[in-house]
C-alpha cells in the first residue's frame, strides 16, 4: 500500500473513529462537575483510616496496591528486555573509533557548566530522598522521588565527568539496587499475609497523621519503590549511553 | 461548550498521535507521536475527576472536608506516566536493533523480504 | 480562572500538533520536552500536584534524554557502518 493511499484510508477511518469518539464523549457530565461517589468518599475516610494526609498515596499503595506492583512489574520488564537488547550488542565486539578524528578532541564542558552541575549534585539528591521520605505527607512519593534521583546521576555526567559516573554508579550496584526495590514490594506484601491477614494489607502500627512515621507500610512501600524506579533508570541512562561512547584514558593511543 | 472542551482536545491529540504513527518516515518519530497518543488518555482522566472549586487532595494543612478533587484518578495517571516512558524506551531500544541489523529506521523499507 | 483553563488546553493542543508536524526526530525531542512541561502546567491547574510532579521529571527530562541518546547510538552505527563500506 503507497504511503499516499495509506494516508487516505487514515483519514477517512479517522473521520469515522473521531464522529463516534465524540458522540461518546458527550455522554459524559459536563467538566467541572464531579458526579461519582468513590471520590468524596475516600476524601472523607481515607485520612481518619489510614492517617496518611495525601490521600492520592494512600489510594497508590493501599486501597489500590495490587494494581502498582503490576505497573512496577511493567517497568521492571521494560528495563529487562533494555538491558538484554542493548547488552548483548556490546558484549559482540569493542569499535574502535573512527580513525579521520583521531588528532581532534572534543572542547571539554566549559568550567561554568562544570561548576553548577557538580554544585546542583547534592540538592538534587536531597530533593530527591525528601519526595521519597514525605510522599504520605505532601505531594511526591515513590515515583517522582526516583526519577529526581536518576536525574542527579544524569548531572554528573552533564558536567563531562562520566568516568565518575561510571565509579558512583556501577552496574552491579544499580542492578542490586532495582531487584531490591523491586522483591520489596512483594515481601511488604507478604509481611500481612504472616500477620495472618490478606496480602499487602497494612499490619504496620498507623500513628498519627501528619508526623513523619505514620501510615503503615506506606513509608516502606514509597522507599521500595523509589529505590526500583532510581536504579531503573539510572540502568536505561547508563545502557543508551554506553553505546556511545569511547572512554579515552590519557596515555591511551587506541 | 466550555464543559466539553478538554473532551475534545483529549479526542483531537489521539487522532493526531495515530497519524503521526501511520504517516511517519523515521522509527524514532513514530514512538514520539505515540507517547502524543498516550497523553491524551492522562487528559481524558484528569478531567473526568475534577470538581470545579475544589483543592488538591492532600489535607495536611486543610482540614477533612473542604471539597476536593478525585484522588482516584490522580492515583491511576501517575503511575501511568512513568511506567509510559519506560515502555517508550524499550521501543526505542527496538528501533536501534532494527537499525544495527537493516540499515535504516524507514518503516517503508523495514517490510519483510518476499523473494 | 476560566480564562487560564481555556489559554492551557489550547496551548496543549498546539503544542501535540506541533511535535506531529516535526518530521527530523532531533527537532522533535525538543519540541516534546517543550510538550511535557506544558502538559505539566496543565495537570498543576487541574490541582493535581503528584501528577505534574511526574509529568514534570519524565516528559520534559527522561523521555527526550532518552530519545536523543538513541539518536546519537544511531548516528555512531551510521558512522562504522559507512567506514566499513570504504
Amino acid at each position: 500500500m503507497s504511503p499516499r493511499l495509506r494516508r487516505r484510508v487514515f483519514l477517512a477511518a479517522a473521520a469515522v473513529a473521531g464522529a463516534l469518539l465524540l458522540w461518546g464523549l458527550t455522554g459524559l457530565p459536563d467538566y467541572g462537575v464531579y458526579v461519582g461517589p468513590y471520590g468524596d468518599v475516600l476524601n472523607q475516610v481515607a485520612v481518619a483510616e489510614r492517617k496518611a494526609t495525601n490521600v492520592v498515596a494512600s489510594v497508590t499503595f493501599d486501597y489500590r496496591g495490587v494494581d502498582t506492583m503490576g505497573e512496577e512489574y511493567i517497568l521492571f520488564a521494560a528495563v529487562l528486555g533494555v538491558a538484554i537488547l542493548l547488552r548483548a550488542q556490546r558484549d559482540e565486539h569493542e569499535e574502535p573509533p573512527d580513525e579521520d578524528a583521531a588528532d581532534r578532541r572534543a572542547p571539554g564542558t566549559s568550567n561554568a557548566v562544570r561548576v553548577v552541575g557538580l554544585a546542583l549534585v547534592g540538592p538534587v539528591v536531597l530533593y530527591g530522598l525528601y519526595l521519597v521520605a514525605h510522599g504520605h505527607l505532601t505531594p511526591g512519593g515513590g515515583f517522582q522521588g526516583g526519577v529526581v534521583l536518576a536525574t542527579a546521576a544524569l548531572l554528573v555526567y552533564l558536567s563531562g565527568e562520566y568516568v565518575t559516573l561510571r565509579r558512583v554508579s556501577p552496574e552491579l550496584v544499580t542492578d542490586l539496587a532495582e531487584s531490591t526495590g523491586a522483591a520489596g514490594y512483594v515481601a511488604i506484601g507478604l509481611l500481612g499475609v504472616a500477620a495472618g491477614a490478606t496480602f499487602l494489607t497494612n499490619v504496620l502500627p498507623l500513628g498519627q497523621p501528619g508526623a513523619l512515621l505514620s501510615a503503615g507500610t506506606i513509608p516502606l512501600i514509597n522507599m521500595a519503590i523509589g529505590l526500583e524506579v532510581a536504579g531503573g533508570f539510572m540502568l536505561l541512562i547508563s545502557e543508551f549511553l554506553e553505546q556511545t561512547l569511547v572512554i579515552r584514558r590519557p596515555g591511551e593511543v587506541t | 461548550m466550555m464543559g466539553f472542551l478538554p473532551y475534545l482536545v483529549a479526542a483531537w491529540l489521539l487522532l493526531v498521535g495515530l497519524y503521526g504513527v501511520v504517516t511517519s518516515r523515521n522509527l524514532v518519530h513514530a514512538i514520539t507521536c505515540l507517547s502524543v497518543a498516550q497523553s491524551s488518555t492522562y487528559i481524558l482522566l484528569l478531567s473526568v475527576g475534577f470538581e470545579r472549586g475544589g483543592t488538591a487532595p492532600i489535607f495536611l494543612d486543610v482540614p477533612v472536608g473542604t471539597k476536593a478533587v478525585d484522588p482516584v484518578v490522580g492515583a491511576l495517571t501517575l503511575t501511568d506516566v512513568v511506567v509510559g516512558a519506560t515502555v517508550s524506551a524499550l521501543l526505542l531500544a527496538l528501533a536501534v536493533q532494527a537499525y544495527k541489523h537493516h540499515g535504516t529506521l524507514d518503516p517503508e523499507r523495514l517490510k519483510p523480504e518476499r523473494d | 480562572m476560566i480564562v487560564l483553563e481555556v489559554t492551557v488546553f489550547l496551548l496543549v493542543a498546539a503544542a501535540g500538533t506541533a511535535v506531529v508536524v516535526t518530521r527530523d526526530p532531533l527537532n522533535q525531542a525538543i519540541v516534546a520536552s517543550f510538550y511535557g512541561l506544558v502538559l505539566g502546567i496543565m495537570f498543576f491547574v487541574y490541582q493535581a500536584p503528584d501528577v505534574a510532579l511526574s509529568q514534570i521529571t519524565v516528559g520534559a527530562v527522561a523521555l527526550p534524554l532518552m530519545i536523543l541518546l538513541a539518536l546519537a547510538k544511531v548516528r555512531a552505527l551510521e558512522g562504522s557502518r559507512r567506514r566499513d563500506d570504504r
